[in-house]
């Protein structure tokens, strides 16, 4: 019987793949999180006001994750200025630190939005295997780039593809 | 007839698809996954010890999964498959095998959600129940059955979940291990209340009931078939304050783990934190008493948990902090941690043109202080009699030994645009007897100091470079390590590391593990190839760990998701 469902369900996923643009997420999947003070959160709640969107998955014990934090951090107000983007931060801190993102977060001045998914829930449901993941989301909250990994310097790329999403223009060939 | 099912599948799927509204059905669909791929190849080392005949012709190891989620609209359903062929180095030998461990389907209305066949799930900080997968430790202990979230008001959340755990490869039968329900209810008086809307105290409370059932088939004892783990909690924000707790009692649950005691058992942990812009204060209190919760009550290994019992020790990531990480003690500790994190401000003396981070943690853990619960049942520091009511033990007191203690400072400065550095020093103890099963090895006390520097030559190229000491005189002795990173932006790493025991009381085993490496990467696709050693320890993720054998060779990772 398991057989059978998989079948099927591999034949389905495949007659869909062939569809066109069916891996385009074009809305982001409801998944209940936190707020950074432990409110509940749905991130079907992510939104800006049809301005770019990132959302980017890091941890307290990701050296790289924080880098990347901190270097969006330096440059939010001037990118915010310029595009209107906003960022989200989401955390996947398990019970061990979560109460620790909150101090961190603050006693760093972050001005990003963060979110707390202790359980990888929201990780999951974006397919996020390893940290830093960030995705880059359009006004209409679709996502039109994403990428993981963080080097030094990083930013001064990624900042240029949000200027171009922010005026509109497509993106899929970066 | 298997067949002559799939043949009428796949008949009703063709014919549906030349149907207009399977069409509009598929152009609404969208289909996501990610894949990784760990390969590992050995090489026999003499230095090392590593023979061909202990590599006994599994040069080759493969650990892989693919992940695929289906969406339309509320509906969305997944799957993962799994594939150990052998398993990498360090991975329990249960998992070789492949297959489907993961297989979901998930219907979401405004107030309710269904889930059935596999999930994961927690309530509240874990205590009473948390199911997760870790792929860096081989470690899933995810539930196969029925879940259902209800929201009759925002701000209120019911969840019930029902089904049995996985173990490994292992299909549930009657009489293996347990079947696990539970009940968890979270408000939050600022959404429900509307009078607390804009209040500056922000107040949300929480409770649930977990129980797990499983047969008694022990020759020797009677054992309890239903065992329930209750618990309580709350989060209280008052301006810059914020306050989290929760507690949990467990009824008694002779076990394997806790060598087949009839106590009761309890978890506390209670956080405070304080914060205002550039400034940080993290306290955190926790105690856990014959706490082990297990749907089957024979496992001892990292399998089969119903709750989560967080450490309360930072996570280390550099090489040498590294070594000797905490694993959580369930039949008993007692710790407790602090942090406060500072931002020196920008253009101020110390702080210079772009600021200076400190962070100082300080964290201990002892043993709980076990004392006899009655004139006729023994007990000491670590032992106690099976089939006894255990110990009985005063809630706030620290017993002896202590497991664990570790004080850090950690400095963060940029000096200019071009180049920035941490400095960080760290005391350490740790009962190595204790936490990696060592009866007798001496305690170890060791001082670690370390740089980390980045020069960043352009806005693409960038040099970073470690070095680490490590000075002990337990266990292994002291060590030195290297690293040097190379990265081009947006695609390239190139690495070279070595970790030189110097100090190792054995002469020959005062060995370099040197390692190279390569990465590329682009969008959500990465690939790293490494050559080198590895050295023996331990790998932990949120207290759970696994061991890792000495190993030298080539490993290969390849993961991406679309």
């Amino acid at each position: 019987m398991k057989k059978i469902i998989v079948f099927t369900f591999i034949v389905l996923i495949g007659s869909v793949a062939l569809g066109q643009g069916v891996t385009q997420m074009n809305k982001l999947p409801s998944v209940n999180i936190k707020t950074l003070d432990g409110q509940p959160f749905n991130t079907s709640q992510i939104q800006n006001d049809g301005k770019p969107i990132v959302i980017s998955f890091w941890a307290l014990w990701c050296k790289p994750c924080k880098k990347e934090m901190e270097a969006y951090n330096e440059n939010y107000e001037d990118w915010q200025q310029q595009t209107g983007v906003k960022i989200y931060a989401v955390s996947i801190d398990d019970a061990r630190s979560t109460q620790k993102v909150l101090p961190f977060v603050r006693g760093h001045d972050w001005q990003m939005t963060v979110l707390l998914d202790p359980n990888g829930d929201f990780k999951r449901a974006m397919n996020v295997n390893l940290i830093p993941h960030t995705f880059l989301l359009d006004g209409n909250g679709k996502i039109v780039y994403q990428h993981t990994s963080y080097y030094e310097g990083m930013e001064d790329e990624f900042f240029e593809l949000i200027k171009k999403v922010a005026a509109g223009e497509d993106i899929a060939k970066h | 007839m298997k067949k002559s099912i799939l043949a009428l599948f796949v008949l009703i799927l063709i014919a549906t698809g030349a149907n207009a509204q399977f069409s509009e059905m598929i152009k609404k669909s969208e289909v996501h996954g990610s894949f990784e791929f760990d390969g590992a190849y050995y090489l026999p080392d003499d230095a090392m010890g590593i023979t061909d005949s202990m590599i006994n012709g599994r040069n080759f190891a493969f650990n892989g999964f693919g992940n695929i989620i289906y969406t339309l609209g509320k509906f969305s359903a997944g799957l993962r498959y799994e594939a150990y062929l052998p398993p990498i180095a360090g991975f329990d030998a249960k998992l070789e095998g492949q297959g489907i461990p993961y297989l979901w389907a998930k219907y979401t209305s405004e107030k309710f959600t269904f889930t059935v066949g596999n999930f994961y799930e927690q309530f509240g900080m874990g205590l009473t129940f948390r199911t997760y997968e870790e792929w860096s430790l081989g470690y899933d202990n995810s539930m196969n059955g029925a879940r259902i979230t209800y929201e009759p008001v925002k701000g209120l959340i019911m969840k019930a979940v029902y089904g049995s755990q996985r173990f490994y490869w292992a299909k549930w039968k009657p009489n293996s291990r347990g079947i696990v329900k539970g009940f968890d209810a979270e408000l939050d008086f600022n959404q429900v209340f509307k009078s607390m809307e804009n209040s500056k105290v922000r107040l949300i409370i929480g409770g649930s009931a977990v129980s797990k059932y499983q047969s008694d088939l022990d020759p020797i004892y009677k054992l309890p078939r239903n065992v329930s783990n209750l618990g309580g909690r709350f989060s209280l924000g008052i301006g810059n304050f914020n306050i989290a707790s929760e507690y949990a009692w467990k009824v008694n649950d002779p076990s394997a783990i806790n060598k087949y005691i009839y106590k009761d058992g309890d978890a506390f942990i209670f956080t405070l934190s304080y914060s205002t812009k550039g400034f940080g204060f993290f306290g955190m209190f926790k105690r856990l008493d014959n706490m082990s919760y297990k749907s089957d009550r024979t496992v001892i290994s990292n399998a089969l948990d119903i709750n989560f019992l967080p450490p309360n020790t930072e996570i280390h990531s550099y090489m040498l902090t590294a070594i000797y990480p905490y694993a959580t003690q369930p039949n008993g500790e007692i710790g407790f941690q602090l942090q406060i994190n500072y931002k020196i401000p920008r253009k101020s003396k110390l702080g210079g043109k772009y600021g200076m981070g400190i962070s100082v943690n300080y964290s201990q853990v002892n043993n709980i202080d076990r004392q006899q619960v009655n004139d006729t049942t023994p007990v000491s520091d670590l032992k106690w009699e099976s089939g006894t009511l255990g110990w009985t033990s005063p809630f706030f007191k620290f017993g002896k030994p202590v497991f664990w203690q570790d004080m850090n400072i950690e400095i963060n400065k940029k000096f200019s645009k071009k180049f920035k550095a941490i400095f960080k020093y760290m005391y350490q103890t740790y009962d190595i007897a204790v936490l990696q099963g060592h009866p007798g090895e001496p305690t170890i006390y060791a001082n670690i100091a370390l740089v980390d520097m980045t020069y960043k030559f352009n806005s693409k190229n960038a040099l970073r470079w470690e070095a680490q000491g490590f000075w002990s005189q337990q266990d292994k002795g002291s060590w030195l390590a290297l690293l040097l990173e190379y990265t081009i932006s947006p695609h390239w790493f190139f690495a070279f590391s070595n970790q030189y025991n110097y100090g190792n009381p054995v002469a020959k085993d005062q060995i370099h593990y040197y390692n190279l490496s390569f990465g590329y990467t682009r969008r959500t696709s990465r690939i790293a190839l490494t050559y080198g050693r590895q050295r023996e320890g331990i790998v932990c993720v949120g207290g759970v760990c696994r061991q890792v054998p000495a190993a030298n060779g080539f490993t290969v990772t390849i993961t991406s998701s679309f």
